[in-house]
């Protein structure tokens, strides 16, 4: 007898434990949902974790506004299917009422104004705990995340105090008023993420697959061309076949030249990449500690 | 890689300590490099970065670096996680920091290794931080531990010096309880030995460092003896289709369990019979660590999260009475007769600290049975007892059902890690 798990099923073990582990220990989790492939890959699992039964939690969805139409288009069919609740925030909404600025210029970007809705509706909701799909191979700052990242009143990270994990014994005890960021699929990497997509046969949204689509070029990144970002009259569009890397929002999701039509295309194309995943987010290459910074005031 | 070729890929975790001296970063980029697992941006940036400060070559130890605070002091804050692979394996790293105010750091690190590695600088030989690691290897159960002897090029790659090293190491380790012992003489900074054999240590007849962590033999590291299956969450439907389904949603913690075997809960004490192991992908016939599955009984019984799932005639301890090795994380010391939350697998107690047997001086292996005031970073065995019954193995049985942690109630802490004796 061969008492053996595949890396892909040994990871995929570890993150329904831990899903089962936020149901278990919170009263009243959610699940981020952004539209990529990670948020996708959290409710397959979320999915295998509940089985027969539903998702005991619901879906919420960050809003910029500035989503690619595909994006809300598949959220929206997915929920359907699961038969998930889905809470949107809307930034455009914080926006109207002045909750939040927006930001000016060619390079503005709601990314960073999503932190405030985010937080704005964790409180809304009285979730305890908000499940991510950040994955620790992403960026430097994420090396150190825990699967329970313990959050205080104001949503803020504090690297120099986190709990240690250890084992497969999970703290979650909290102060009236804190809440924990959860994160299933710590232990991913972008290529494991795609060989289990493809091992079992996830659908995706078309926007991961090689599409023509009108990019135009901006500091070493590719953006697609749409009206939330003003070009500069030197930035000249063209035609060319790109796919995502990371689905965010338009303003800061770079795209790539690719050929890769399917999963196993896709998987051969990131294991020679050159560049990493986060290498075409324009809202990583603000500074060198762009990502530690966000934590800290409570993104993601 | 083929196309299918990674679904027969397994996953091995390891763990590294060292100081910031011995080569450890270099050694982790050195194989994060030479696996082709650093994309070109990271590696453009690393560039960038060694030529401002003045280095001729790039630097592969700046690819462990961490967050701004640690980069501003130079140091290691926690535990960091690293991810590479080969074809043949997925490897995760919990690199920690060597100094002795993160031996909790290195703790947590262990808690889930497959594989120790230890870096000994040649010039040094083995020192204080070396034992110290050798230890917590040995008291955290690492299942494997490589002590790999680096720098060999400014030791002109001398066999005596290899020799020398493993001797005292040896000589020191026979006192520990270590299971699987390889030693491999590498330079981290000139590529001998890591990924490949080095043209320079001809006298050295073993593998290099990747050949070990591609073929060293895990699958026996989990238990497959004895059936435990801590319940975690109870999955009920209630669904027209699943009208009457309660599925026990849990992680094998131990053993193999089969359909149709009997069982007993803990704590009731009721029998029955595994009706079914469910799974989102279908039933499966038995299922065994690490896999996360849902298991149905045949009779109607009460069952709910915290209680075990055992065979009848293979039982762990019932108790509420504990002997632990504790390692103590917290700022604030341990407090006799304090009371403390405990964890272990899926239930939760409380507790009171009866007693401190001794303390456990980590560089020397002395019982202090004098000074049994437990600070941060201290190793201390004890007696607690619980408000209810445990079903506690011994650490050394099982990893998974021999280990607690202890949190503070009133700041919600986790103050302490311990292994049940």
């Amino acid at each position: 007898m061969n008492y053996h798990l595949n890396h892909l099923k040994e990871l995929e073990a570890e993150s329904i434990f831990i899903l089962r582990e936020v149901a278990a220990q919170f009263e009243n989790p959610v699940l981020m949902f952004s539209g990529g492939k990670d948020s996708i890959l959290m409710v397959y699992l979320a999915q295998k974790a509940f089985y027969p039964g539903r998702i005991p939690f619901p879906l919420l969805h960050v809003d910029t506004g500035h989503n690619f139409p595909e994006t809300i288009e598949f959220r929206d069919r997915l929920v359907e299917r699961i038969g998930a609740r889905l809470i949107v925030g809307s930034v455009q909404t914080a926006i109207d009422t002045g909750m939040v600025t927006e930001e000016k210029g060619y390079n503005a970007s709601r990314n960073g104004l999503q932190t405030a809705v985010l937080l704005d509706e964790l409180e809304k909701g009285k979730f305890d705990a908000a499940l991510g799909g950040a994955r620790r191979d992403e960026e430097k700052a994420r090396a150190k995340e825990r699967f329970f990242s313990h959050r205080d009143e104001f949503g803020q990270w504090d690297p120099k105090n986190q709990r240690p994990e250890l084992w497969n014994l999970f703290n979650g005890k909290k102060q009236f008023g804190e809440h924990f960021r959860v994160f299933p699929i710590s232990n991913w990497t972008e290529l494991d993420v795609w060989q289990y997509l493809a091992m079992e046969k996830v659908e995706l949204p078309s926007l991961y697959f090689a599409h023509e689509r009108k990019c135009f070029w901006r500091d070493g990144v590719l953006l697609a061309d749409t009206p939330v970002i003003p070009r500069k009259p030197e930035e000249k569009v063209q035609d060319m076949m790109v796919r995502c890397r990371t689905i965010g929002d338009m303003t800061c999701t770079g795209v790539f030249p690719s050929k890769a039509t399917t999963v196993e295309g896709i998987i051969e194309e990131v294991a020679t990449t050159r560049i990493t995943e986060r290498g075409g987010r324009a809202d990583d290459k603000r500074s060198e500690t762009a990502m530690e910074d966000r934590k800290k005031q409570g993104y993601f | 890689m083929d196309n299918q070729a990674y679904q027969n890929m397994e996953l091995l975790r390891f763990t590294t300590a060292g100081s910031v001296d011995d080569g450890k970063s270099t050694l982790i980029g050195r194989l994060l490099y030479d696996s082709k697992s650093i994309h070109q941006d990271q590696y453009e940036a690393i560039e960038a970065s060694s030529l401002r400060k003045g280095e001729t070559e790039v630097n592969l130890a700046l690819l462990t670096d961490g967050l701004k605070a640690e980069r501003e002091q130079g140091i290691t804050i926690d535990v960091a996680y690293r991810y590479f692979s080969t074809p043949r394996r997925k490897f995760i790293i919990a690199d920690t920091p060597g100094h002795i105010q993160y031996t909790r750091n290195m703790v947590t690190g262990a808690s889930t290794a497959n594989v120790a590695l230890i870096l000994v600088d040649a010039r040094n030989g083995v020192v204080e931080q070396t034992r110290r690691h050798a230890i917590i290897a040995s008291l955290l159960q690492i299942p494997h531990l490589v002590i790999c002897i680096n720098k060999m090029d400014l030791v002109d790659y001398g066999e005596e010096v290899y020799e020398t090293i493993k001797e005292d190491f040896s000589s020191f380790s026979s006192k520990l309880d270590i299971n699987d012992l390889t030693f491999i003489p590498i330079s981290a900074l000139k590529g001998d030995n890591v990924v490949d054999k080095s043209m320079r240590m001809d006298w050295y007849g073993g593998t290099t460092l990747m050949y070990y962590l591609e073929n060293v033999h895990i699958s026996s590291d989990h238990n497959f003896i004895d059936p435990r299956f801590p319940v975690q969450y109870v999955v009920r439907p209630n669904t027209d289709d699943f009208h009457d389904y309660r599925g026990y949603a849990g992680r094998v913690a131990g053993g193999v369990m089969k359909k149709g075997d009997r069982v007993v809960v803990l704590p009731s004490g009721f029998t029955s019979t595994i009706k079914k192991i469910d799974t989102y992908d279908g039933e499966i016939e038995h299922a065994h660590p690490p896999m996360s599955v849902t298991m149905l009984l045949e009779d109607e019984i009460d069952v709910s999260r915290g209680d075990m799932i055992v065979r009848e005639n293979n039982q762990p301890e019932v108790t509420q009475d504990l002997e632990l090795m504790v390692c103590w994380f917290n700022e604030k010391a341990l407090q006799l007769k304090g009371k403390y939350r405990i964890l272990h697998t899926t239930q939760e107690a409380r507790c009171i600290v009866k007693e401190v047997r001794y303390r456990l001086d980590i560089n020397t292996l002395h019982r202090d049975m004098e000074d049994k005031n437990i600070e941060m970073n201290e190793i201390a065995r004890i007696v607690i007892r619980t408000t209810k019954p445990l079903f506690a193995d011994a650490y050394r049985k099982n990893r998974i059902t021999g280990s607690v942690i202890l949190v503070d109630e009133g700041t919600n802490e986790t103050v302490a890690a311990g292994m049940v004796i």
